[in-house]
This record gives C-alpha cells, structure tokens and sequence, in this order.
C-alpha cells in the first residue's frame, strides 16, 4: 500500500519498418495511498499500456513511475511488489482455481491454514467457492475472471492493477461485486489502478477518474468533477450516459447579460456576466454543452418536438428537436421518472443553469460552467 | 448424427479396406518376408505358405551373413545402436538449442530475427547435397570425419529447423499473460520460461521432438558419406545385405523389421502427449 506517482510518461512503440506509435504521451498522475483510481477510454487510447509500463511488462520510453517513493523503471515486475488481474485472465492452467488464487502466498511461504482462510474469504468475496476445486479450462470466462481477480486481490501488494476486471460479469453480478471489491479494497487501505472502458465501472469503483484519449489524459478527476465541470469537449462528449449535448455557438452582447445563441438563432440562452482570462467574449465563437440530466422539461420557456421517448424503467431518455427540416438543432434530455410525451408533440423546456458549458471552440477546453443558481459565472 | 444408409456404410468400409489393404499390406509382405529363406521369398509363383525361419534374425543379431557358401561380418546390430545414439543425441541437442531460441522467436521481435528464422527454416528444403561435399572436405580436415559428434552435428540440419517452427508456434499459442501474472507474483524471468511456458509448450515439444527423431532416424545420406560402418546408422547398414552373391531379401526384411521397432516404440510412448497436443487447442481458457 503505497502511493504512485506518474511523472511525464510516454510509451512510444517503435514497430520495425513503419512509423512510431505514440500510446501513451507525457501522463502525469499523482495516485494517493489507498487511493482507486480509474483509467478510463476507448480502445487505443493508452490505458492498458500505461497499466504494463507501471506492472513493468512495458518499458518506459519517457519519464518515470515511482511507487512509495520508489523509482520503478528499471526494476523487474517480480521487484515491484505489484498485484495484478489480467483482461484475459492468465490462470495457470495446470492448477486449480484454489491453488492458483493461493499460489503468491504460498511462494512467499505463508502459513498453510491462514492461505486456506485467506483463500476462502476472497472467494466468497466474488462467489467462486464452487469453482475453487476445478481447473481454469473446465470453468466459465465469467468465472475464471473472478478467479483471476481472486488471485490479485489475495495479495497484501503495495499496488493492485486490474485490467477490465469485470468485463466477462453478467450485470446483476457485476453491481454486486463492484460494491464489495471497492469495500475489500478499502477496508485493507490497498491502492488499486483499474483500466475500464466501461462507466458505470468506473464511476462505481473509483475515487477518482483519469479520462485518456489518444494517447493523451484528458482529465483526471472525481466522477462529479467529469460531470459537472468537464475539462474539455472530449470529456464532455465522452462521459455520462447518454453523454453531454454539444452544439456550436456564438457569443453575443445583450442588454446587460451576454448571450449564447446556438443554431441560427433556433436556441438563445442568457449568460452571468464573466470575468475572467478565460471568459468568452462578445462575437467569439464557442461549443455549447448542455447537459441532458438539467434540461428540464414540463417548464420555462423554450419550445421543442418530441422525436422518441424511451422508458429506461427509472428515468425518462427523450430525444428533442427544435426548428425543422435539415436545419433542426436535436437535443437529449433525461428526466427522472415516466414522463408522458407522445412523438409528435411539442413540449416547453428549460437549461437550468448548471447545466450550461462553454467550450472553447479553438482548442476545445472549457470556458465556462454553470453554477445552481445561475447569478455567477464559474469560469473553469 | 443422422444415421447413414447401409449401401453407403458397406461402400464407406469397402473403402477404408482397401486403402488399409494398400498401405498396410507392405509393411506385412516385409514382416512375413522376414520369417522366409531367400529361397522361398524368390520362389516363382510366390506363395503365402512357407516354414517360418528365425534364421535371418539369428544372422543379424550373431552379426555374421551366410552366403552362398560364405560368410560375411556385418555390424547391423551396431548400426541401430549408431542409429539410436545419433537420433537421440541430435534431438536432444536441438531441443536444448531450439526450444529457447523458439521462445525467443515467439515472444520478442529483434533485430533480423525473423531472417534467422527463415535461414535455419531453409535449411529444411536445401537439397543436403549441397552441402555435403564441401563439409566431407571440412571434416576431414577437422578431424570430425566418422564420429558421432560430426554426425551429430550435421544432423541439426535437419532436428533443429523443426523442432525451433513447430515449438515457436506453441508458443504463440500460449498466452504471454500466464508468464506475466507468474512474473508479477515475484519470479525470475528464468523461472517463468521454465515453469510456465515449457509446460504449457509440452505436447508441442514432445510433438517436434518425436518428428524430429524419425527424420533423423530415417536420415541415409548425411551418414553415408560423413561417416564410416564404425558410426553409420541402420539406413546406411541394410547397404551391406547387398553382398556380391546377391541381395539377402530375407537379412533385409528382418533388419527393417528390427530398424522400425525403437521408433515405432517410442511413437507409443509419445501418443499420450501427441493427443494432448491436438487437444489442448480446444480446452485452453
């Protein structure tokens, strides 16, 4: 248990005969002991390679990774005193899933019956007890995953690594495991980096989220910070089910408050006045993200045509359209509870104001970001 | 399973029988030639009916040939033992060679490595008389002519390039993860090689080990002309039942017979892992 420091990391493949490949470009993280943190992003962005070069199956082409205060680089994976739980599990196939999850303990020569405990209590952590006599091949990919996150949780490491730990659980399962690996995880003070292309995963497990993308981190923050103050457009577009809607802009002086107008004119919303190096200024042309959980339908003073209404069975998903034909601006708003509105029909909503942002639209980063009562600008 | 019709299931057994019958009749013809004095296996017409004789493996066990009112020295006994010491010793050296060289292959990608590759790989399709000549010359200079470690030694011509492709690509097969998770939980590289991927290589090496000591075993011109009686295996040794009073068919049969069995021995010895080698795709995780 230890904290991990990333500073300026970069992974460049050098693939013989054709161009280097950047994975993973000047990534600085700063993990705290006991801290779960979780690498979030599409295929390709860099996470799982970030994952290697910190197990030390990857070498660091730049920078360094220190763990405990301990320079990682050039030690061996065996020296790290690192867990990990692999996306393809990687049992042992001549063992069985009892002895593989035992297995690091009783090379460190751990008593016999405190490993049996051990070994029994992590798996009835992830419900494999009925498994534990049978060999990797013989079992199903949703179970030799638990036995492969058995086999890294059991060990008392200074870091856990974990590799799209539940990406083979059946739903239902994955929500109750999801509660108690974070709780086995913080209860022992372990420090755990999970890789996950999966949200709710992320949101769920994790104190905080690194979001990458190309190579690049995006934002590294707790999941309402990624939410309520996204740190670009990327992050805006990318998290929260369904994600923030995005739409180009223009900022124009009003009378007293300037004003955001967004797709000729069809959407016009106020904003507080800003301040601020970053605040946009009258004429500049921005992105305007709305986000779909504070659209808030039934009220205000917008107008909009229901196009679909899809009943998730807790929350309402409604796609929106203001205007018609080619030029029509469409819009996502999630209510919570049913709400009855036929395909058709036109329904009064309103932003309310938190759920307004401003992106920049040279370089994508945030400009702006609405507070809950909507006087004051809240400059990012 | 549908079940088939019966005039499809009789032609489908009349097939299997006469290809049996092809293959398998040789092989028999050579068995009961063994048991037969050159004087009924040349008898015209042939007959199936004749007196069984042990006579032939007597001569070749004894090592002394009877003639045509001679008799003739041959050390056919010897020859399967250079047989069995050149085979076994070749394969062993290739599997100490190849196996970490194909795990290198596997896993890293370095510089040439894949030329390497290919160049040991050619040795596998170069006509052997290529080279032949010019190492007849080498040897004798190098005083490796007629020994079993020249013999040895050429030999890895033809042990080496199989057993480095067909373990290489067992080791393809093997997740480099296992190695990984064995490596993060505290062992050597060393260690991860040997516990780990050379088990799970296992029906894999046994597999290109067993091939590898059948081309050897059955390997004639390497040994012909690099050695002398004193190394030369049984292929080069059936040479001598061709004496001057005329070829010995029956000497001949019962020495396939004799040259046959240690790897037909072994072959069912290895089957256990030749099975689990043509399994393991089906089961691994």
């Amino acid at each position: 248990m230890a904290d991990l420091t990333l500073d300026s990391v970069t992974k460049i493949y050098r693939p013989r005969g054709r161009e280097p490949v950047r994975a993973v470009s000047g990534l600085d993280m700063a993990i705290a002991d006991g801290e779960i943190v979780a690498l979030l992003g599409s295929s390709g962005c860099g996470k799982t390679s970030t994952l290697r070069m910190v197990a030390g199956f990857e070498t660091v082409s730049e920078g360094s990774i220190s763990l405990g205060g301990r320079r990682l680089n050039a030690l061996r994976p065996a020296q790290r005193n690192v867990a990990m739980a692999f996306e393809g599990y990687s049992l042992y196939p001549p063992l069985t899933v009892r002895d593989n999850v035992a297995f690091a303990l009783l090379r460190e020569r751990a008593p016999r019956a405190e490993v049996a405990s051990k070994v029994a209590e992590v798996a009835e952590l992830l419900e494999i007890e009925g498994s534990l006599d049978r060999y990797p091949a013989t079992i199903s990919s949703g179970h030799q995953q638990r036995a492969s996150l058995a086999r890294a949780l059991i060990r008392p490491a200074a870091l856990h690594l974990l590799d799209e730990p539940m990406s083979q659980l059946e739903p239902q399962v994955r929500a109750v495991l999801r509660a108690r690996i974070k709780e086995w995880l913080k209860d022992r003070g372990m420090t755990a980096v999970l890789v996950t292309h999966d949200q709710t995963d992320a949101i769920a497990l994790a104190d905080r989220i690194a979001v990458m993308e190309a190579s690049r981190l995006m934002q590294f923050g707790t999941p309402a910070e990624l939410r309520e103050r996204p740190a670009n457009l990327f992050v805006a577009g990318f998290v929260g089910e369904p994600p923030m809607n995005l739409v180009e802009a223009e900022v124009v002086a009003g009378d007293g408050r300037p004003r955001v107008v967004a797709a000729d004119g069809l959407l016009t919303l106020e904003l507080p006045a800003l301040n601020g190096p970053l605040a946009p200024r009258p004429g500049q042309r921005v992105w305007l993200g709305l986000s779909p959980r504070h659209l808030a339908v039934g009220r205000g003073p917008q107008r909009a045509r229901v196009v679909a209404n899809q009943w998730l069975g807790d929350q309402t998903h409604l796609a929106l359209e203001l205007g018609d034909g080619a030029a029509a601006l469409p819009l996502i708003a999630v209510a919570a509870g049913m709400l009855e509105a036929e395909p058709g029909e036109s329904v009064a909503f309103e932003v309310e104001p938190r759920g307004l942002h401003l992106f920049d639209h040279e370089d994508d980063t945030a400009l702006y970001h609405g507070s809950p009562d909507g006087t004051t600008g809240e400059p990012a | 399973m549908q079940r088939s019709s019966w005039p499809w299931r009789i032609f489908k057994a009349l097939c299997l029988t006469a290809i049996s019958l092809f293959f398998l009749f040789p092989i028999l013809w050579v068995l009961l030639m063994s048991f037969q004095t050159n004087a009924d296996i040349l008898r015209v017409p042939p007959s199936p009916f004749f007196t069984p004789t042990l006579a032939n493996y007597k001569a070749l066990i004894a090592g002394e040939l009877t003639g045509a009112g001679s008799t003739l020295q041959i050390a056919y006994m010897k020859n399967i033992l250079n047989s069995f010491v050149l085979s076994a010793c070749s394969v062993l050296l290739s599997l100490l060679l190849g196996v970490p060289a194909a795990y290198a292959f596997a896993r890293y990608r370095f510089r040439l490595g894949e030329n390497i590759a290919f160049t040991l790989l050619s040795f596998r399709f170069a006509p052997p008389l290529l080279v032949l000549l010019p190492l007849l010359l080498y040897f004798q200079e190098l005083g490796l002519y007629d020994t079993y470690i020249g013999l040895i030694w050429v030999y890895q011509l033809i042990t080496l390039p199989l057993i480095l492709w067909i373990v290489r690509g067992y080791f393809e097969d093997v997740s480099p993860d296992i190695e990984h998770a064995y490596r993060i939980d505290g062992h050597s590289w060393l260690r991860s090689f040997l516990k780990i991927a050379v088990p799970l290589a296992r029906p894999g090496i046994a597999a290109a080990a067993l091939l590898a000591f059948i081309f050897a075993w059955n390997n004639f011109v390497f040994a012909l002309i690099l050695g002398s009686s004193d190394v030369q295996p049984v292929t080069v040794g059936a040479l001598a039942f061709i004496t001057a009073s005329g070829i010995q068919y029956g000497q001949i049969a019962a020495g396939l017979v004799l040259s046959v069995i240690p790897t037909f021995v072994l072959a069912l010895v290895m089957q256990r892992y030749l099975v689990e080698g043509l399994s393991l795709g089906a089961v691994k995780g």
